[in-house]
């Protein structure tokens, strides 16, 4: 009889077994073993045995690694220590063979060989070393070219699509803005000093393949002002070739219905399109994003904990991002230093925005970027909102006395 | 160590982990198509495609299964590969005669390819009893029992429309679930359990105190000792106590379990992104194949296939045949822990004459 009955079973069945991954690691590392042990105890206790630790990093961060130790080292020291390195993904989870290698090399070496590919936030996840190896490890990957990401109250590894390297969606150069954000923010990013959390994602399109808009407390997604272009050939070979229903599968569903149809000719009230992708979806040979090309900047996006689960909300319509991105910079700094100076312990931009009201929120950002050089104006505007105020608790500015 | 230490070097160059191919037509690319599940091809403007092969992991990957999509790369794809968001790894060629060789490779090592278009997708998902000091339940055993029971709506366009899964463990949403076609959420249902006495001795009671963002955690003191006690009603389950304090475990076998969610979308396309809303309050944790969680959401996407229009996303299926049918249909009991009652709670109230006979 096996010792671990229910890790058995998940190595059965047809979709990848994360049980077997932990196998073909425990064939070099008895760290991995352990772990198949410690899961199989989860499994018959139905719970964790994992607890939390103290302070463990390297040496001049303050992020990057989550320290993890068991609640009984005596019967399984291999996971003893079982803490976790971040490791900053490239753009878009790109690799070749011989960057990736480095990387298995070191881990091989001086860890658990098990990762996560990826974690939520985006890093290339290192899964169980010791306190010992930290720092060595981190000298390996440093040595290689790569660094860690970002961890506790501080900016974490931003993320995004594949955007233009391969995708016709794209509308901004999410790779270049992704890596942008993280190297330039290199301080924030390692040494955590703001009031809590906080993410940067970047999808080239309302697609949104890297779910930044539920996902990032800034959400950057790209977008066009101008007109899809309609390639009416292509439409005339969509009719021919009969794969689709253009009118019930493209016009019918469009949300603002301004696509007219007529079997033949294709023509969209762009005045009316909410950028929603759908019939670019559905007719990609046909139709493509316009070429006055941008971004809508969303924020405060965050899970439940602790004032309840939101979605990022407009804070910018669109804006124009074209590298150095110095006006996305001017615009993350001016948000950081509101949130900076009011924010409470643990409260996330979303949740501060909502504390202070968002009307009052831009303004102060709006206070913030009047002094800057990139002339960005920021004031309260109705796309922010899906409409106007119900109720009619008003807190004025201000109100007029009687003269004399 | 005499070399000098190397900080804040960001991230590397993604340009040298592009192909070639990838490199010459950035930014100029013209259309996509879905050849078959799991196969996209994009095409430039020059007439360059691209070929990506989609193939499912189970997010936990061992080095030794990295080296074979390695050596998979180096074979049939000049050495690129790409990982997506959702946890799939991506192999990118610009030949086309590659594409089934590269299926073949992956499909005897045992990975499958699929996830594209109208199929039900990689289940986004957190760390589980593998390595969370906070989880509910475990993510990857669940995430491995469903996915081998709806294995064909991944290698097959079976559905309407896309179905976005995903798992959290805990109320924390590593995963950020509230947004997806149907989330599987752990739960926690008491505050921790603490020996008051020895709280005070073992933890830093200023510094758990502040790690509750509810304040629920107060100084106290029991038989002249000092300790700490919790407002049980301020509880949310979030596990930061257990961070700061390892006194007060939030695991608790008999309450722990899972939920789950439906009709949460993050595309823009045609509806607007929006939440998850809540269609089983709670299910026991039973590992390790889970089969209660298995049969229910099963059932959800039986309702689905049987329901939905093309294109159509699960919660859009839902707004038009409304939620009193859904339920209907998966028969699922609705309770009171269905009523929001957070703020804003009125917002979900029904305050209209709609109601469907």
């Amino acid at each position: 009889m096996s010792d671990t009955p229910m890790m058995d079973e998940l190595e059965k069945g047809p979709w990848p077994s994360f049980v077997r991954e932990i196998r073909r690691a425990g064939k070099q590392s008895a760290t991995a073993r352990d772990l198949i042990n410690i899961l199989e105890l989860s499994y018959k206790d139905k719970k964790t045995h994992w607890k939390h630790g103290g302070v463990v990093g390297v040496r001049g961060y303050g992020a990057g690694v989550i320290g993890r130790y068991v609640d009984d080292p005596v019967q399984f020291p291999g996971v003893a220590h079982f803490h976790t390195v971040r490791v900053n993904q490239t753009s878009g989870f790109v690799y070749n063979t011989k960057g990736l290698g480095e990387i298995m090399d070191i881990w091989d070496k001086r860890g658990s060989g098990m990762t996560n590919m990826h974690g939520s936030t985006g890093d290339l996840v290192l899964l169980g070393t010791t306190s010992e190896q930290l720092d060595p490890i981190f000298t390996d990957i440093s040595q290689k070219g790569w660094d860690l990401g970002g961890s506790g109250s501080d900016l974490r590894t931003p993320s995004c699509c594949l955007g233009p390297a391969r995708c016709e969606y794209a509308c901004i150069d999410t790779l270049a803005i992704t890596r942008e954000c993280t190297n330039y923010y290199q301080d924030e990013l390692h040494r955590p000093a703001f009031p809590y959390k906080f993410k940067i994602k970047v999808a080239g399109c309302s697609n949104d393949c890297v779910a930044s808009i539920a996902r990032s407390d800034l959400s950057i997604i790209g977008t066009w002002k101008d007109d899809i272009r309609i390639d009416q050939d292509e439409i005339a070979n969509y009719v021919k070739g009969g794969g689709i229903d253009i009118m019930k599968e493209v016009v019918m569903m469009c949300p603002t219905q301004c696509i007219d149809f007529d079997g033949t000719k294709m023509e969209i009230d762009n005045s009316n399109c909410v950028h929603c992708m759908h019939c670019i979806n559905k007719l990609t040979k046909a139709l493509r994003v316009g070429t006055d090309q941008g971004a809508t900047i969303l924020l405060g996006a965050k899970a439940p904990i602790v004032e309840g689960a939101m979605l990022a909300s407009v804070i910018v319509p669109f804006m124009k991002l074209e590298e150095p991105f110095e006006n996305l910079k001017e615009l993350i700094e001016a948000l950081w230093e509101v949130w900076d100076e009011d924010g409470k312990n643990k409260e996330r931009i979303g949740e501060f925005m909502e504390r202070m009201g968002k009307g009052e929120f831009v303004e102060a950002v709006g206070e913030q970027l009047a002094d800057g050089e990139c002339g960005i104006e920021m004031t309260s505007q109705i796309d922010m909102i899906n409409h106007p105020r119900e109720n009619p608790y008003i807190f004025y500015d201000e109100y007029l006395e009687e003269e004399g | 160590m005499a070399e000098e230490r190397i900080t804040d070097q960001g991230a590397k160059d993604y340009k040298e982990f592009l192909h070639p191919v990838m490199v010459k037509n950035y930014g100029q690319w013209k259309y996509h198509e879905i050849l078959k599940p799991g196969v996209l091809v994009h095409v430039a403007d020059s007439g360059d495609k691209i070929y990506s092969v989609r193939v499912a992991s189970p997010r936990l990957l061992s080095t030794v299964s990295i080296r074979f999509f390695m050596s998979v790369a180096d074979k049939y794809c000049d050495g690129f590969l790409r990982w997506t968001t959702r946890n799939n790894v991506e192999f990118l060629t610009d030949k086309e005669e590659n594409v089934e060789l590269i299926i073949k490779a992956v499909n005897d090592d045992g990975w499958p390819v699929g996830g594209t278009g109208r199929t039900a997708s990689n289940v986004v998902h957190t760390q589980g009893w593998v390595h969370c000091h906070t989880s509910a339940t475990d993510a990857s055993g669940i995430v491995k029992s469903l996915m081998d029971e709806v294995f064909e709506d991944f290698t097959s366009e079976n559905l309407p429309g896309k179905l976005k899964l995903a798992l959290a463990c805990c109320l924390n949403m590593c995963g950020a679930v509230h947004a997806s076609d149907i989330s599987i959420l752990g739960i926690h249902r008491r505050p921790p359990k603490v020996d008051y006495h020895l709280l005070g001795q073992i933890c830093e009671i200023p510094t758990t105190i502040a790690a509750c963002p509810t304040g629920a955690i107060r100084q106290d003191i029991v038989d002249g000792v000092k300790a700490m006690k919790i407002i049980e009603d301020q509880c949310m389950f979030c596990g930061a106590c257990y961070t700061a304090c390892p006194n007060m475990p939030l695991a608790d076998a008999l309450n722990d379990g899972v939920s789950i969610w439906v009709g949460g979308k993050i595309a823009n396309a045609r509806s607007k992104p929006g939440f998850t809303k809540l269609v089983v309050p709670f299910l026991p944790n039973n590992p390790p194949r889970w089969p209660e969680v298995i049969d229910a959401v099963k059932k959800i996407i039986q309702v689905y296939k049987d329901n939905g229009r093309k294109w159509e996303r699960l919660g859009e299926m839902i707004d038009r045949i409304g939620w009193a049918k859904f339920f209907k249909l998966t028969g699922f009991a609705f309770t009171k822990y269905h009523i929001d009652d957070y703020k804003l709670a009125t917002k979900s109230y029904n305050m209209s004459a709609h109601v469907r006979f």
